[in-house]
């Protein structure tokens, strides 16, 4: 399995159910520090709601009720006494970007200040490097103080991954980040993506199952709540995966 | 979709026509539509032709000096030897009573607001809105009533001031009365920012505070602005309540315990003694025109305000 033995995230008999729908039926599963951890399956199979118990960003949704563990770093996230800084250590990029109707440079500078962090020079440092990795410094750097909603699409998307970067996490969350951004920016993410993996945990929920191929060291696929199979990405994208439904999902046959 | 034919017959389903009736009824409707957006126009330009027709005479008369008009606190307007016409006092009045009353109001609208939008729960939620919409509802002679009676009695024991009806006791009753309509559009404003950024600022980290200051505000910012520049216009509208208040007495008050006189009071009590078409007749509609042109100049500000938000 995984060549790490530290568990970064540890979800145990994990269930969710807004109000009495169920959506995700205990499922178990780790992940090892500094891995890039991919989850694909189809629409409607948990993976955005699994993604949201791990910061607890499902708190916003007022009827959810989460049963099982997730342990974060060996912590109940539900037990935490500071949800704030969980946050801040579990970086989130949602599949549709959320722009904040500020400056591009507070975009970034939002959460290091929320956070205490108030020097200029460092925060200048920060929002640089933030954008430099989200591949959209060369973009903006001439008008950082311009609205960040008047972005198009796909630079938004770069810039809630800056965002997401500019509390030094030490776990990545990725929601489908690609939906809205061209196939080259795509790439030059994923080799940011890569190069991060060396610091920090990535969690990668995505459609594109290449890109699952691509990047992670083990993926799991998910199916209404469930894990089909989950499994080093080389041995689900094969020829012969231990379950059928994912051989046919990786290979397109699948409803 | 319509199956094609073996045949290759193309197969057209015949949309009715539109008839000549309703065709002619859409043109009448839009007509009207219009109308009724002009009309709006044309009755603010017709309430200012009749104010300023009934007020024009007196301009052009000896005894009036638009400089006194507009500068000098006496107010004489039945004086047999010395009759003078300045309104300052009464415009100091109404800028000082509306200034108290936004100085309440504001923090209290503002943060009303904020608290039904994002802390309170469902049902808290809609029994605060009822009740603030109630308050709304106090028709404005009982609160004078209010002023009147518990008010500056309160005032009295609280500061021992000789008299309770005063500029205190009319900005605390106008902010009461502004408060609802703050409350309840700066709500609407709040209301209206997405869900998205609550939950993107507070999935960076945020506490709700800070969420609230860094994201919340700025973005409704002119929704907020609106908020507050109803809140002025009903202030400085405002004409029973602080008739009954503020005591009435033609002065500049050194302090919030001195009577005030607004220009919108001083017309309510005085235009029906004067005689129709008399000079003191047509000064009153003159203080209406001013009255008037201070409401317009507050939108004017506000908007403008509004539009540099906007752009920025």
């Amino acid at each position: 399995m995984a060549a790490s033995t530290e568990k970064t995230i540890v979800v145990d008999d994990l269930r969710l159910a807004y109000s009495t729908r169920e959506v995700i039926h205990g499922i178990s599963f780790d992940v090892g520090r500094n891995e890039i951890f991919a989850i694909i399956g189809p629409a409607q199979s948990g993976k955005t709601s699994l993604l949201r118990c791990l910061n607890r960003t499902i708190d916003f949704v007022a009827d959810a009720s989460m049963t099982g563990t997730v342990l974060f770093e060996g912590e109940d996230v539900r037990r935490t006494r500071d949800v704030f800084a969980l946050r801040r250590k579990i970086g989130m990029v949602a599949p549709l970007p959320v722009g904040l109707p500020l400056s591009i440079y507070d975009n970034v500078a939002f959460a290091p200040r929320c956070a205490g962090m108030h020097d200029r020079e460092e925060l200048d440092g920060l929002v640089e490097r933030c954008l430099r990795q989200a591949a959209l410094w060369d973009e903006v750097k001439d008008r950082l103080n311009s609205l960040g909603t008047a972005l198009s699409g796909g630079q938004q998307q770069r810039l809630t991954i800056a965002r997401a970067l500019s509390h030094q996490p030490d776990v990545l969350c990725l929601d489908e980040f690609s939906i809205a951004i061209d196939p080259v920016t795509t790439m030059r993410i994923e080799d940011v993506l890569k190069e991060l993996s060396r610091e920090i945990t990535i969690v990668l929920v995505t459609n594109l199952v290449q890109q699952a191929r691509r990047l992670a060291k083990r993926t799991m696929f998910m199916w209404k709540g469930e894990i089909v199979e989950l499994g080093v990405t080389e041995v689900v994208f094969s020829d012969e995966p231990a379950d059928r439904r994912t051989y046919d999902y990786v290979h397109g046959i699948f409803g | 979709m319509t199956a094609i034919p073996a045949s290759g017959e193309r197969v057209r389903t015949r949309l009715p026509g539109r008839r000549p009736l309703t065709i002619l009824g859409e043109r009448a409707l839009e007509i009207l539509i219009r109308l009724s957006g002009f009309s709006a126009i044309f009755f603010v330009l017709a309430i200012f032709f009749f104010v300023f027709r009934e007020a024009a005479p007196v301009l052009f008369t000896s005894e009036f000096d638009p400089k006194e008009f507009l500068f000098s606190t006496q107010w004489y307007p039945t004086s047999e030897r010395n009759v003078r016409y300045g309104t300052w006092a009464l415009t100091f009045g109404s800028v000082a009573v509306t200034a108290l009353a936004m100085v309440i109001a504001v923090p209290f609208g503002l943060g009303a607001a904020i608290y039904i939008s994002e802390f309170s729960g469902k049902k808290q939620k809609e029994i605060l809105k009822i009740v603030i919409e109630l308050l709304a509802a106090i028709p404005s002679v009982v609160w004078g009533f209010i002023g009147l009676t518990v008010m500056s009695k309160l005032i009295v024991t609280l500061t021992g001031a000789p008299v309770g009806v005063n500029l205190l006791n009319g900005g605390i009753i106008l902010a009461l009365m502004s408060i609802p309509i703050i409350v309840s559009i700066g709500e609407d404003a709040l209301k209206a920012v997405p869900d998205s950024y609550r939950e993107a600022a507070e999935a960076l980290g945020a506490t709700k505070l800070q969420m609230i200051r860094r994201v919340l505000l700025p973005a409704a910012r002119n929704g907020l602005l609106a908020a507050v520049l109803l809140g002025v216009g009903r202030a400085v509208g405002e004409t029973m309540a602080v008739l009954m208040a503020t005591g009435h007495a033609v002065q500049i008050p050194h302090g919030p315990l001195d009577s005030v006189r607004t220009l919108t009071a001083n017309i309510a009590a005085e235009l029906g003694e004067a005689a129709a078409g008399s000079p003191h007749y047509r000064v009153l509609f003159l203080t209406g025109v001013l009255l008037f042109c201070i409401t317009f100049a507050v939108n004017l500000t506000a908007d403008m305000a509004i539009r540099g938000l906007r752009r920025k």
